[in-house]
């Protein structure tokens, strides 16, 4: 690996302060699951790495049912899928977490860390997106809120500006009647990258036979995660049965637009953009109605 | 010749100080500063897990952490597992069920074993092979890996309490083993 400059920041202000002296040739380290893989192999550059896990702010993960979830953009894996409350309140940002890479990897990598990593393929951001996450982003000018859905912008690119970092990812307080899942194709048990990924929230109605409001979202199936907006409203007023999760999955191999690639072919994706849609609805119907159905 | 960190760390319960450069890793560390070669290169990018240590008391790759970033912490290294000339009941096991062939893998199976053993003392075998999963093993095919696991857990129940106080009825090795007694 090529020397660099390594600076451990402490506060926000410092971080930014730092990051946007140097602009692109300095980079953020949480987890580093990532960014040390990319600097040793060369597929990114940088004369400094500020090392942000010692702001506060950036490791806390504080959650309640009236107010929702503030997790912290350093907070590592393995403290999402640990707390029994806020794996009940947002369980596909939990499904998420628990099936990054292996336990070595979940006990560093965090979630904000898959998002600036902005993989078309990462296994938080349909979560994130489900959930309706606002990123809030601080950088030399104050800090601004962009939702998650509009987060990255190409394989790898996001929104984020010279000296902006990924400060704390909000999510809604859980609504009554609703729940998530979210679900992976790969040819191994664990430890791969998804040939697809797909995550989808509802919100039933008090009898729990009727989907209300719901979110889909694709992974792997676009330049970046994708938000399926059509079919998330076509679904609300939906029955919750198999045969709307069967419509849905129609739907979603139409909202899905993949390249083929080593690890699937355009047609292979599309039909896995189908079949795991139909599953993670089945899914979050069942926890949304107090069942545990089991998933791996 | 790059600027060196000092840095402070906590290493097999030694408080240990080093100096090393920004661009090396915790294991490049470990085996060429601190000549602690237990932990083992092999993809040198996280997949394989053959350079597992516990990092406050989580298994981590160490190939993915800075060396600079092991400030304060307390890190186990597959050196710190055995007691004096004792082996661990994880080492003891893998020894006896022929858990590993060439042996490149197995300090970085018994460090997320003992990761596992230590928060789960009865796992069952899904458990087992789940928490597993990080670590590769080209050899043996896993099926005596697991097995040394599982007889682990027996030892060291066996060791800590009786039997039957640990033998409970989530499909663990000590609730098999109790079964099969029967």
């Amino acid at each position: 690996m090529k020397d660099f400059e390594f600076q451990t920041a402490t506060t926000i202000d410092e971080a930014v302060s730092l990051l946007s002296a140097r602009g692109d040739r300095a980079k953020v380290l949480t987890g580093g699951t990532d960014l040390i893989v990319q600097l040793r192999e060369g597929q990114r550059e940088a004369d400094l790495v500020v090392d942000v896990k010692k702001i506060a702010e950036l490791m806390e993960m504080k959650y309640s049912a009236a107010a929702g979830l503030k997790l912290g953009a350093a907070v590592p894996c393995y403290r999402i899928y640990g707390d029994a409350e806020v794996s009940s309140a947002y369980p596909a940002l939990a499904d998420s977490a628990r099936i990054i890479g292996g336990w070595q990897i979940q006990s560093r990598a965090s979630v904000g860390g898959n998002l600036c990593n902005s993989s078309p393929a990462a296994d938080s951001i349909p979560s994130l997106i489900v959930h309706a996450v606002t990123c809030q982003l601080a950088g030399p000018h104050g800090r601004r809120n962009v939702p998650v859905a509009d987060f990255c912008t190409g394989p790898g690119k996001n929104v984020l500006g010279r000296g902006e970092i990924l400060a704390v990812l909000e999510f809604r307080a859980p609504a009554p009647k609703s729940s998530s899942a979210y679900l992976r194709f790969i040819p191994r048990n664990e430890m791969d990258i998804a040939v697809v990924g797909a995550a989808s929230w509802v919100q039933l109605n008090k009898a729990g036979d009727t989907i209300e409001a719901a979110r889909v979202a694709l992974a792997a199936v676009a330049p970046t995660p994708l938000f399926a907006a059509d079919l998330s409203e076509w679904l609300a007023g939906k029955p919750a049965t198999a045969e709307t999760f069967a419509a849905a999955a129609e739907q979603a191999r139409q909202a899905a637009r993949p390249i083929s690639d080593k690890r699937g072919t355009h047609d292979y994706r599309r039909h896995l953009a189908g079949v795991l849609t139909q599953r993670t609805l089945a899914i979050a119907v069942d926890r949304a109605n107090g069942k545990q159905p089991a998933i791996h | 010749m790059a600027k060196k960190t000092h840095v402070a760390a906590t290493v097999n319960g030694q408080p240990v100080e080093f100096l090393c450069e920004a661009r090396q890793s915790l294991l490049e560390v470990l085996r060429d500063v601190l000549q602690l070669t237990g932990a083992k290169e092999g993809c040198n990018n996280g997949n394989c897990g053959a350079c597992t240590v516990l990092l406050d008391g989580l298994p981590v790759d160490s190939c993915l952490v800075l060396g600079v970033e092991a400030e304060g912490a307390q890190i186990t290294t597959i050196e710190g597992v055995a007691n004096d000339a004792q082996l661990h009941p994880i080492q003891q096991c893998f020894l006896e069920d022929a858990a590993l062939q060439c042996g490149i893998c197995t300090p970085g199976f018994i460090m997320t074993a003992k990761a596992l053993l230590d928060r789960n003392p009865n796992p069952s075998e899904h458990e087992i092979r789940f928490q597993l999963s990080g670590n590769l093993c080209r050899c043996t095919g896993y099926d005596k890996i697991v097995r040394a696991v599982q007889d682990s857990a027996l030892r060291m129940a066996s060791s800590a309490a009786t039997t039957s106080k640990a033998a409970s009825a989530n499909g663990g090795p000590a609730a098999v083993a109790a079964a099969r007694s029967k």
